[in-house]
């Protein structure tokens, strides 16, 4: 009796402030940057660092105002994630097209296979100096790095995806003699969903890297010119500030594309 | 002979996977409407029969036959339903019935509704399998089955993963479903009141290589009343193919 007693009494304790739950859980969420920021500002204050090398947190606050009026931190961000967004969308139509053709057909898969083994661990900023050679420091180079880094991470997933695809749902169509296209459609594709999503997932972020690694290299504007032109100037306020930025807008790109997993995956 | 009423005609099948037999010259007429339960042991081969007749497989020996013509491949006309209900967790109810149908048919709405009708289920078209419960899940399965008005409907152990209140509901539900609609349906189940109670006939199965051990006719009767004397004594009848009945010793001297 006790027993059941007791545990009646922790299920109303939950249920009935799920409001400070809710606020305990995002106290969790936030503590460790606040810790880290007021860490960082203590050990700067201390003059423990040299504020040459490692501004207080106020001073990159103040970098970001400044260049948030002046127009030219959004004029970064913006190019960096057009760059990306095209790029990348060109890779996702490319790796889904691939994927489902080699996930489908056995003899595609061999055909294709021992390229791909090879093209597969050559990081995309491996292919940073020929990219320009071929195209120029112009867009086309970056363009083509950012696919590069998009493009394995969803078409591996895809494949997979369909290969791991339940046996018994592809009996299932034999059953009721569905025929290929409208098994592709209605099995192939939502089974394999899940992980394709986790390549699209993927793909995005290694994506945002590359635009990062190629505006290093050569660009005139971006977040990555960003952190080399800070670099070259000497301003370390600019090179935390920027590599703050590109953390914070992966983090977003990310949130975003789980909330549209989610949604799209609205059965589970 | 098989009669002209006859829908299904198994004839000396026989199946072997590489060097293993699983089933042994099988010979089994099924008359249009008929309902007949399998039960056996477990391995011995009753979802290899099924999958048989299904046109999932074919026997290594012998032939199938369905209105005359040979199973070569699964078709329409025959409903299936698996142990798992195996509804597409991505489809809502409506559009996993509508898998089942050609896109040749028109009135794919109608035909939706008028089966989940028929299992009860006419609220659920919208949900999602995962929103469903076991026993409604099979139901779904079950509509699913039969949208295609199939000449025979194969259910392999339908409700082995449903709790013992459930299937019985799903049971009488099962049996409903098979007067009105008067569908051939084979049943494979290793629940030997299941057997009874759905079967016209009982075919009882040995263990490796699964034959044929015994046809047992069911009494009508025994669709009615679950716990009535004709069942018990079926039951028994049953019961003796597969175990030994211990010797009541009473151990003492009166
Ligand atoms: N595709 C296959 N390849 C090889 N062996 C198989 C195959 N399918 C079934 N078997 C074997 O055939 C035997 C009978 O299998 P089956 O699934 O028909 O048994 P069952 O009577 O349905 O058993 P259960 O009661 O466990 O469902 C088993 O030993 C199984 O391992
Ligand atoms: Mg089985």
């Amino acid at each position: 009796m006790e027993v059941t007693f007791k545990k009646n009494k922790v299920a109303k304790k939950r249920s009935a402030f799920p409001v400070a739950k809710a606020i305990g859980s995002a106290f969790l969420y936030i503590a460790l940057p606040i810790v880290i920021l007021i860490v960082w500002e203590i050990v700067c204050h201390a003059g423990v660092v040299q504020v040459y090398n490692m501004p207080a947190p106020e001073i990159i606050l103040k970098d970001a105002w400044e260049k948030i009026t002046a127009g030219v931190l959004w004029k970064h961000i913006s190019i960096s994630f057009l760059r990306v967004l095209e790029g990348f969308l060109i890779a996702l139509v490319a790796a889904l097209v691939l994927g489902i053709l080699i996930g489908l057909s056995k003899t595609i898969e061999r055909i294709t296979e021992l390229t791909l083994q090879i093209l597969k661990p050559i990081p995309p900023i491996a292919w940073i100096p020929l990219a320009i050679l071929w195209f120029g420091i112009g867009e086309s180079s970056k363009l083509y790095i950012i696919f590069y880094g998009a493009f394995f991470p969803i078409l591996l997933n895809t494949v997979d995806g369909i290969h791991n695809i339940d046996k018994k749902y592809l009996e299932l169509g034999r059953v009721y003699e569905v025929d290929r296209l409208k098994l592709i459609r209605k099995v192939v594709l939502p089974g394999a969903l899940p992980q394709i999503l986790t390549g699209i997932r993927v793909g995005l972020g290694n994506a945002w890297v590359c635009v990062v690694a190629a505006e290093m290299i050569a660009a005139t504007k971006g977040v990555g010119y960003m952190l080399s032109n800070g670099r070259s100037m000497s301003r370390a306020d600019d090179v935390i500030l920027a590599m703050l930025l590109i953390g914070i807008v992966g983090k977003i790109m990310d949130d975003v594309l789980k909330l549209i997993s989610g949604k799209i995956m609205k059965w589970s | 002979m098989a009669d002209k009423n006859t829908v299904l005609s198994i004839k000396n099948v026989s199946k072997r996977f590489d060097e293993l037999q699983v089933l042994d010259d099988i010979s089994l007429d099924v008359r249009e409407g008929g309902l007949v339960s399998v039960i056996g042991g477990s391995g011995c081969g009753k979802s290899t029969l099924l999958r048989l007749i299904g046109g999932l497989d074919s026997p290594s020996e012998g032939t199938i036959t369905i209105n005359g013509k040979e199973v070569k491949a699964p078709s329409r006309k025959v409903g299936f339903v698996f142990q798992d209900h195996r509804l597409l967790p991505w489809l809502t109810v409506s559009d996993n019935i509508k898998f089942a149908l050609d896109k040749t048919v028109d009135n794919q709405d109608e035909i939706v509704d008028k089966n989940l009708k028929l299992v009860g289920l006419e609220g659920f078209k919208n949900s999602y399998p995962s929103q469903l419960s076991g026993g409604m899940a099979q139901r779904v399965a079950i509509a699913r089955a039969l949208a295609n008005e199939p000449d025979i409907l194969l259910l392999d152990e339908p409700f082995g993963a449903l709790d013992a209140m459930t299937r019985i509901t799903m049971q009488d539900e099962l049996l409903k479903i098979w007067e009105e609609k008067k569908v051939t349906m084979i049943l494979i189940t290793h629940d030997i009141d299941e057997s009874i109670y759905l079967g016209e006939q009982v075919v009882i199965l040995s263990d490796r290589p699964g034959k044929i051990k015994k046809i047992v006719p069911i009494s009508k009767i025994c669709h009615y009343e679950r716990n009535g004397s004709e069942f018990a004594r079926t039951k028994k009848i049953i019961y003796k193919e597969f175990f030994k009945e211990r010797e009541f010793d009473v151990g003492y001297v009166i």
